[in-house]
């Protein structure tokens, strides 16, 4: 039993600090006032290598791991869980898919762009009628000689418009049910593919939110990822990686609000006294730190499992379950500390609760993770 | 181009308290960190390598721990790394220091030699200039900006109390730089997975030609006569802005404490 980060952990931690606390915290505010997708940012991770970090160094990544990939997601989301959640969903919808179920020729065309942050990838499963119920497809594919021509839409999106690749799933034969779902590798620019209403969102504002829209879009057979019918498998195994993310996006959130708590509770006077001498106060702040430490060995050791190559779904989920549950309860606690301050814009904290919501329902709904866990215990 | 930096880790000055009771520097659990006119120091060697291709050898004398330092160096790009370590060289003051630096410096062969102007702990700005004595090159200190001309021929500008000089040198030389000239950039992650693969070479006494006595607590002539702290006030901030704006920077910060 080793609780301690590696060498290459640690060095990494001392920089991803820095860097969020410099170059994303600095736009945290503007990016969910304006909802602005923060472009620069972008940019610069590519530059630092975030945007590639579990992918192999023959491929063009960074040869890194998946709690490295935990840790940045959360230092991401502890300045802004805009920037963590552009980077969760690159990697671990689009990337991760690839890397487990891409043929040689399409890692080698699709990975060395995406880990150097040339593109942004997406990942579209979400349809009006097929949310929790992801079975229900109701894009279609039809096969056409060498090519399939794609019908339908797909909502919720997240990199939208910004992203150049999208891992998009689609009925193959509709009899087959679930069997009958296939995953495509789609480009932007793909003819009768386009974009259609942008989201205007509580939380998360920065992040672009997009419905995708196919019109007799064709996609050559050289773009199907996995083989035919096996795309829900492969959209619940991207899944079960993506909570890694997300859990470590609303372990992110619920730290920054947890620090800029401290800060201010030193502050901040009443009754002649700092509101960090009150012993309710303290209270708060212990049960808000205990919580966040317990969800962190959650992210870590599913992070960890995944790396190591033994199952990690179960632990994912309850990742993910557990941080979203600590994310909502500590930023919401970080807002009733400040007081009225907390609930105006002028602090971080009323931000923090917005974008918290969001880890209870994205990537399968905290009921969803439940399910998920329950399953493996009964099974 | 062959250019050595020389890093020394240093506590984090920034993160340290001062003990209310017995008014000294309280180190526990305070991060170290690569001085930050060296960090400077790195980027313009890594400046140099993108523009004209050049390996850089980052060097740091101190305990087992500057290891870190020079990973970090690693990670951010520079090619090679030296530990200088050994029980010969512990107590050095600046001389022997300097001393120690120059005998490794003299094994490798350098077109230029980068320091620091001065650590933000020791904070005398003397060993690299003392350094430069010692090999017997140019030196430049208070580098702003360095210019170099691919065949040879630095111009350097060097910062003094009100202005600045405009000086050019010849390879080899040693200059010392200024945090603020190049703000440096962060380690790659891919950078940081290689860091720890690279061999960090570690030499001793015996991996240098210095003669025994100019080094460590002998070869040190400094001794400290008292140490003792002055009163401490809490940091302040700068803020350059003209009379309307500095009026409300000054009321939200004073609203920002609390205070009205
Ligand atoms: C900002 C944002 C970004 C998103 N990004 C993406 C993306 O990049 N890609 C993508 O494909 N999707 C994305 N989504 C979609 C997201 O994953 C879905 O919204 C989510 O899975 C829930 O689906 P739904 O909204 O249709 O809710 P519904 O499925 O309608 O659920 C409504 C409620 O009913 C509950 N419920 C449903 N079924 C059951 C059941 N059997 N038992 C108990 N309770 C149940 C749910 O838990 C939930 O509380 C995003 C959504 C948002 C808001
Ligand atoms: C009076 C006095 C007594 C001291 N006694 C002791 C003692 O007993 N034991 C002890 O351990 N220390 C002692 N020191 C500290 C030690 O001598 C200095 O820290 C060291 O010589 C560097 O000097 P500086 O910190 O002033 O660096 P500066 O001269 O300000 O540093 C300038 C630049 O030189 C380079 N540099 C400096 N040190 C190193 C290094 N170690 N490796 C690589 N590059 C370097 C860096 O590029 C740095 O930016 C003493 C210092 C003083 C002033």
């Amino acid at each position: 039993m080793n609780f301690h980060l590696t060498k290459e952990q640690t060095l990494f931690e001392q920089m991803i600090k820095g860097f969020a606390e410099k170059e994303v915290k600095p736009l945290a505010a503007e990016v969910d006032e304006l909802e602005r997708f923060p472009e620069e940012t972008v940019e610069k991770m590519a530059r630092v290598g975030l945007l590639g970090i579990p992918v192999p160094a023959e491929l063009g990544g960074a040869g890194g791991n998946n709690v490295m990939y935990a840790q940045a997601v959360e230092e991401l989301s502890v300045a802004c869980a805009t920037t963590g959640v552009i980077v969760s969903a690159h990697t671990s919808l689009c990337i991760a898919p690839i890397l487990e179920s891409g043929t040689p020729e399409q890692k080698k065309k699709y990975l060395p762009r995406l880990a150097s942050g040339e593109w942004l990838g997406a990942f579209g499963l979400t349809e009006p009628n097929a949310g929790t119920d992801a079975s229900a497809q109701q894009t279609t594919a039809v096969e056409d000689g060498d090519n399939y021509i794609i019908n339908g839409s797909k909502i919720f999106i997240t990199n939208a418009e910004y992203a150049h690749v999208y891992i998009i799933f689609a009925m193959t034969d509709k009899s087959q049910g679930v069997k009958g779902i296939t995953a495509f590798i789609i480009e932007k620019g793909t003819p009768g593919f386009t974009f259609g209403k942008k989201e205007k969102k509580m939380g998360i504002r920065g992040s672009a939110t997009s419905e995708l829209i196919f019109e007799n879009c064709i996609i050559p057979k050289e773009n199907m990822l996995g083989k035919v019918g096996k795309g829900f498998g492969i959209a619940m195994k991207t899944l079960d990686g993506g909570r890694i993310g997300i859990a470590a996006q609303a372990l992110g959130i619920a730290q920054g609000a947890l620090n800029e708590t401290v800060k201010y509770i030193k502050e901040r006077k009443q009754f002649g006294k700092p509101l960090s001498a009150f012993q309710n106060t303290q209270f708060q702040i212990a049960d808000m730190q205990t919580r966040i430490s317990a969800a962190r060995l959650l992210v870590r050791s599913a992070a960890f499992k995944k790396d190591q190559g033994e199952k990690y779904s179960a632990d994912a989920a309850m990742a993910k379950l557990y941080a979203a549950e600590v994310a909502m309860d500590v930023a919401s606690k970080a807002i009733q500390l400040h007081g009225g301050y907390g609930y105006t814009r002028e602090y971080p904290v009323e931000r923090m609760l917005r974008d918290a919501k969001i880890t209870e329902i994205y990537e399968g709904t905290s009921e969803v993770q439940k399910m998920v866990i329950a399953a493996n215990l009964l099974k | 181009m062959n250019i050595v930096v020389c890093i020394k880790q240093v506590p984090d000055t920034t993160e340290i308290k001062i003990n209310p009771v017995t008014g000294t520097l309280i180190r526990d659990g305070v991060p170290s960190i690569i001085n930050p006119d060296d960090k400077a120091g790195l980027e313009l060697a890594l400046r140099m390598k993108d523009q004209f291709g050049a390996h850089i050898t980052v060097i740091t004398m101190g305990p087992p721990q500057a290891d870190n330092a020079l990973r970090e160096a690693l990670a951010m790009g520079v090619d090679d790394a030296i530990h200088l370590t050994d029980r010969k060289f512990a107590g050095a003051d600046t001389l022997a220091t300097s001393h120690a630096l120059a005998g490794a410096l003299r094994n490798l062969s350098c077109d230029l030699i980068i320091t620091g102007r001065q650590a933000i702990d020791g904070d005398t700005a003397q060993v690299g200039p003392q350094i430069a004595e010692h090999l017997d090159i140019a030196q430049v200190s208070y580098l702003r900006k360095l210019d170099y001309d691919g065949k040879g021929t630095f111009t350097i500008e060097r910062t003094v109390e009100d202005g600045y000089e405009i000086l050019e040198t010849e390879a080899p030389c040693l200059v010392t730089v200024l945090s603020d000239a190049y703000p440096s950039r962060y380690m790659t992650v891919k950078g940081i997975m290689e860091a720890y693969a690279k061999e960090v070479k570690v030499w001793g006494f015996n991996e240098i030609e210095v003669k025994e006595e100019v080094l460590g607590l002998k070869g040190s002539p400094t001794k400290v006569h008292k140490a003792f702290s002055r009163g401490v006030k809490a940091a302040g901030e700068l803020y350059e802005l003209d009379t309307d704006e500095a009026v409300g920077t000054i009321i939200s910060k004073l609203k920002e404490k609390f205070i009205i």
